[in-house]
């Protein structure tokens, strides 16, 4: 699935188009952790989370993440956008909760995928 | 030593308390190691563990000065801060247990699994702190063994 076929059911936001047509999903993450996320994540994936700040970003250019979806209409610190065009990072504004945004994903088929350290 | 010299050394300072760039120094290793060609698995693993030590700096520490070595079999990265130190090693090598103030850990770091992640990711890690003075990480990454 292309990151932009997830915008809609997502009932979002697009804060940053990091050239989502053209980017294919491989899987999901879910936390707020950011230890846990990059020792976790795989690359290729969609990552939901409650976080705005610019950091999140690092987090994703590092893990190969292409899209951040930041759940329950947080407000996003604008370094944080800055950060993610500058990057090519999607972030996405969701008005949903994380476990909301989850089930969505899951449900249009994105599998949640765990890489181990 | 046997006076060996690394193919390429890449050395930055660290700020202490700015969040806006940090990451900054982990991207850019990442970048330069997918350059050399290096396996994905590798770059990962090395990768991970630059983060967590950048941010420690970033998190507890004042300044400090991050260095990779990339040598032909192997790559060192040493981590130099000027901070409080680390009054207990070993407690702090623990998963879980970390002295990040509340404000930190609201933003989704100090959870303590810095130094547990950079055990993971590394094939030899040591830490050498003075409380009061600075601490120093050394880890080193095999390219042909895992951790």
């Amino acid at each position: 699935m292309k990151v932009n076929e997830i915008v809609i059911p997502l009932e979002a936001e697009v804060v940053v188009d990091g050239n989502m047509s053209e980017q294919t999903l491989k899987g999901g993450y879910s936390g707020d952790l950011l230890s846990d996320c990059i020792a976790n994540a795989g690359e290729g994936s969609v990552w939901v989370t409650i976080h705005s700040h610019p950091n999140i970003v690092a987090v994703a250019v590092l893990v190969g993440i292409l899209c951040i979806v930041i759940t329950n209409f947080q407000e996003i610190d604008p370094q944080t956008v800055e950060k993610a065009r500058k990057e090519r990072v999607t972030l996405l504004r969701t008005p949903l909760t994380s476990y909301q945004a989850v089930a969505v994903l899951a449900g249009r088929g994105i599998p949640g995928t765990k890489k181990h350290v | 030593m046997s006076g060996e010299q690394p193919f390429i050394e890449i050395k930055r300072s660290i700020a202490g308390g700015d969040f806006a760039i940090a990451g900054n120094i982990s991207s850019e290793t990442k970048t330069i190691l997918q350059q050399t060609g290096l396996p994905p698995v590798f770059i990962r693993r090395v990768v991970i563990a630059c983060y967590e030590a950048e941010m420690n700096v970033v998190i507890h520490a004042y300044r400090g000065t991050f260095t990779t070595q990339i040598y032909s079999d192997r790559i060192l990265v040493v981590v130099d801060d000027e901070g409080p130190g680390i009054p207990d090693v070993s407690l702090a090598f623990q998963e879980g247990y970390s002295t990040a103030p509340p404000h930190i850990r609201e933003m989704g770091f100090g959870a303590g699994y810095g130094l547990s992640n950079m055990k993971k990711c590394s094939n030899q890690i040591a830490v050498d702190t003075r409380v009061g003075e600075g601490t120093r990480v050394t880890m080193v990454f095999y390219l042909n063994s895992s951790p």
